[in-house]
């Protein structure tokens, strides 16, 4: 037996950090604030940087969420000394990528941290050249991220170009840009036309100044909107009874989360009269999610929570209930056709028409979800199992032990909150794998990292594993 | 004897969150032609106008108002908009509000109250006459005013730690009309209304209602209670039908289990109760328990159907001390206020009983040279000659 207890315990922990990282964003849960998250996380990030740290760094090429790729990032970098020359080169390579997907805001605001913070070792300066040197429009960045850029350049001591350094440290010297944007901004102080040449958040300010009227400027600064600056507006316009915004179209370029949350949001009544719009949309975006993979997973049957813990918080504004309706749509694509029974706690039938209500029988609804003898059975629940309690924990160990002892259907339980007290996600039983989620876009990679979590695949295969990542999101032959 | 029930009411699953234990109750419908609402209190402490010229000053949030509503239908449009024409606001610049007795009829078909406070008035108007029979041991004030002034202590639920989040986390069944909390599974209070409607609006009222101080005592414990889950056994389950049956037995047993142990002293079976208003053809009533020494004693108001069942009920739990001043003071009505006669039939002597009156804070009751010699007498060591507790000797012993 080459597994030894150590190696049982470090894939352990290594499932629970990896739980972690995907679903906890620091933000306030609907058991637990804020306080309590941001505690429970910053110990597991101090815990496996001390004993795993390869696994640690190796996190960064697995989904996880953006603030925990920012955690990890800056713990690296604080403790960037207690590696050999060999591991610092790995953990550049997968932090320069990482810093490459995250949006550049976030970026600014690690670099920002890492100033704060004291960090000014060969590595960061490094990496923060690196990144800037990547910018495909240094000029666009340092007027809307100015404040990021400035002090980014001033803690790397970057050399700047003449005009670059003359916009962020000395603007008031210069009589003239030659840089069009730099030249644009500097107008938008003198005269209220030129700020609609900016992008939005810095036209905001400019507007703010003005004074200007909030429609006049919505309706002027529109061509100007990132995608989701217009997505996130449109319905707040909606709502101002103003045709500011007018309403875009393209639902169903957004990924399926995020297009559940925004449907969530709308009223039910919108969300009737709109039906086929919004349906088609949700399919659409599940399809393409599920690409070469639909129509593959035979007979899958779903139990979804959309109890009232699912509401969620003030900061994650339904965000379980939001991740079990795109896992909905999604696992609808992946089924083969006609043979997906998704089956909600409250035991209400139209998605589209839901909202949090009620306890969490899942033991009952399992029970239910057995009956359908499917080939798949796929949990997305926060897993507070309370009416009655501990019953879905009894159903899956009878299942296992005494109904189903082949294994003929696959269980997998996904949980999309992080259970700050337990420092994991909450498990409904030892016999059945629980994945962390924040997207259902990762369902069907979350289910593959769902068997290590049922302790039969041992630490060499889950370190396998995370090189493969590894080398997958660098780009690397593996 | 006290005829209430929680019949129709059935015991749902518990929710646990820390200390607080939840368990709800379920209707399989609604009570007819009742409905509950709460009307809040902006200015926050009415004074109440007793009836002879006395004022009750308390700080209230909210009094909910009973509607009676003629037909089949519930229609909570109905009542609210009744309601509507009744709440005018006070003008802002009387910053009191003068709220007449505690229950009172505001329409015909409309009964306004003040949650709890109903109870509490029963409880601290307990005996409140004071001595029936000049006895010389009383002090003078004790046989002109009675008990005036009387005062409890109890505690806001937002006082209790983890209440709050317990309510905020608990998720409310479908049917849902009542509740009792739990507290390190001390039961800290029942509340039931005619109507799920009404729970869902008035779930949240929970944390303004007032808990004893052993409640608020257990809640600073910070320990946790666990979820009270019975494993179902492997091998009596062959299919999916039979762990099915077994769910639902185990509920059966948990509801059985939670009526007949944990709640089982909810309505005390030798307590009183009396009748406080009508409406139709429900009746407002408040009960109080026997005052039984080391045991839960829950006073509370409860408005009953025709049939007896509970429409709405809310109870608040006494501390041990205030069990301890309500067992003296049914004591000593039962025997006319004569101190030696209690004393006896407490087991002690007049000196014990009128230290432990002093104790209890109804030292102003007695006279302040007789509670003088009390004490003397204490010091002396000639106090309470506690009867020798007979032993039952067994004749035959050993063979």
């Amino acid at each position: 037996m080459s597994e030894t207890i150590a190696g049982l315990i470090a894939c352990e922990d290594a499932l629970m950090f990896v739980n972690a990282a995907i679903t906890s964003t620091g933000q306030r849960e609907f058991h637990h604030d804020a306080r309590e998250q941001q505690l429970s996380l910053s110990f597991l990030h101090a815990y496996m940087r001390e004993n795993y740290r390869d696994l640690y760094a190796g996190a960064l090429a697995l989904n996880v969420n953006d603030t925990n790729a920012m955690l990890i990032v800056f713990n690296l970098l604080v403790h960037a000394g207690d590696v050999d020359v060999e591991s610092r080169r790995r953990e550049g390579r997968l932090i320069a990528r990482r810093l490459e997907l995250l949006p550049q805001h976030r970026v600014y605001h690690l670099f920002g941290a890492l100033r704060r913070a004291g960090v000014n070792n060969r590595r960061t300066r490094a990496i923060i050249r690196d990144w800037l040197a990547g910018r495909r429009d240094p000029a666009f960045d340092a007027v809307k991220y100015r404040a990021g850029v400035k002090s980014a350049a001033r803690h790397a001591h970057l050399p700047l170009d003449g005009e670059l350094a003359r916009f962020l440290f000395a603007p008031q010297s210069v009589k003239r840009f030659s840089t069009p944007l730099f030249e644009t901004w500097r107008r938008a102080h003198y005269e209220q036309a030129a700020l609609y040449e900016l992008p939005f958040t810095v036209a905001e300010g400019f507007a703010a100044k003005y004074g200007i009227p909030r429609e006049r400027f919505l309706e002027r600064i529109e061509p100007r909107m990132t995608r989701l600056e217009r997505f996130r507006l449109q319905e707040n316009a909606q709502v101002g009874e103003t045709s500011a915004i007018r309403r875009n179209t393209d639902l169903a370029a957004m990924g399926p989360t995020r297009l559940a949350s925004y449907v969530l949001s709308l009223t039910l009544d919108d969300r009737s009269k709109r039906r086929t719009e919004l349906t088609g949309a949700l399919r659409s975006a599940a399809r393409r999610v599920a690409g070469h993979r639909a129509g593959t997973w035979g007979r899958v049957t779903a139990v979804l929570d959309d109890s009232h813990s699912t509401s969620g918080s003030a900061q994650k504004r339904h965000r379980p209930l939001a991740v079990a309706l795109a896992g909905h749509y999604l696992l609808e694509a992946l089924a083969a056709p006609g043979a997906y029974r998704p089956l909600w706690l409250s035991g209400r039938t139209d998605a589209l028409l839901l909202f949090p209500h009620g306890p969490t029988p899942l033991g009952m609804r399992l029970l239910d979800a057995l009956d359908t003898a499917p080939e798949r059975l796929i949990v997305v629940s926060d897993g507070w199992d309370n009416a009655p309690p501990g019953l879905a924990a009894d159903v899956l160990r009878i299942w296992r032990s005494r109904l189903d002892p082949e294994g003929r259907v696959a269980i997998t339980h996904l949980n999309p909150v992080y259970d700050a007290s337990g420092y994991d996600v909450r498990r409904l039983a030892p016999s059945v794998p629980t994945a962390g989620v924040r997207d259902a876009e990762d369902l069907p990679a979350l289910v593959e990292l769902a068997r290590f979590a049922e302790g039969r695949v041992g630490l060499d295969d889950l370190r396998g594993y995370f090189d493969e990542q590894a080398a997958r999101f660098l780009g690397e032959p593996a | 004897m006290i005829p209430f029930t929680l019949e129709g009411l059935d015991t749902g699953p518990a929710q646990t969150w820390g200390s607080v234990r939840l368990v709800p109750l379920v209707r399989d419908e609604p009570v007819p032609h009742l409905r509950l609402h709460r009307r809040a209190y902006a200015e926050g402490s009415p004074v109440v106008d007793v009836g002879d010229g006395t004022s009750y000053t308390s700080f209230i949030p909210h009094a909910f108002v009973a509607t009676y509503v003629d037909g089949e239908d519930p229609a909570a449009s109905y009542g609210t908009r009744l309601l509507d024409k009744d709440l005018r606001r006070p003008p802002s610049r009387v910053p009191v509000q003068k709220t007449r007795r505690m229950a009172r009829r505001v329409a015909k078909d409309r009964l306004r109250f003040l949650p709890q406070h109903l109870a509490v008035e029963g409880y601290l108007a307990l005996h409140f006459g004071g001595p029936e029979i000049a006895w010389e041991e009383w002090s003078r004030s004790a046989l002109s005013h009675g008990l005036s002034p009387r005062a409890e202590r109890a505690y806001t639920g937002a006082r209790v730690q983890g209440l709050e989040d317990a309510l905020r986390v608990f998720e409310i069944l479908p049917g849902q009309c009542g509740v009792l909390v739990y507290v390190l599974d001390a039961l800290a209070g029942a509340f039931a209304v005619p109507h799920p409607d009404d729970y869902r609006a008035l779930h949240a009222t929970l944390i303004e209602d007032l808990y004893g101080e052993q409640i608020y005592q257990y809640g600073l414990l910070g320990l946790h209670v666990q979820d009270m889950a019975a494993r179902i056994d492997d091998t009596s389950v062959r299919s999916l039908a039979d762990l099915r049956a077994q769910a639902a037995l185990r509920q059966r047993e948990w509801a059985e289990f939670h009526d007949d142990v944990m709640a089982g002293r909810l309505f005390d079976r030798e307590g009183s109760y009396k009748h406080v208003q009508y409406i139709d053809d429900f009746v407002l009533s408040r009960f109080l328990p026997s005052f039984a020494l080391r045991r839960e004693n829950h006073i509370g108001e409860v408005i009953t159907g025709e049939g007896g069942g509970v429409a709405y009920l809310k109870t608040f739990r006494l501390s041990d001390s205030q069990v301890k001043r309500g067992y003296l003071l049914s004591r000593l009505a039962a025997h006319g206020w004569n101190i030696a006669d209690t004393a006896a039939a407490l087991g002690t002597d007049a000196t014990g009983l009128g230290l432990r009156l002093e104790r209890a804070g109804f030292g102003y009751l007695l006279r302040k040279d007789v509670l003088n010699r009390y004490r003397a007498d204490a010091r002396r060591g000639r106090t309470v000659q506690r009867p020798k507790r007979v032993t039952p000797t067994r004749p035959h012993a050993g063979r």
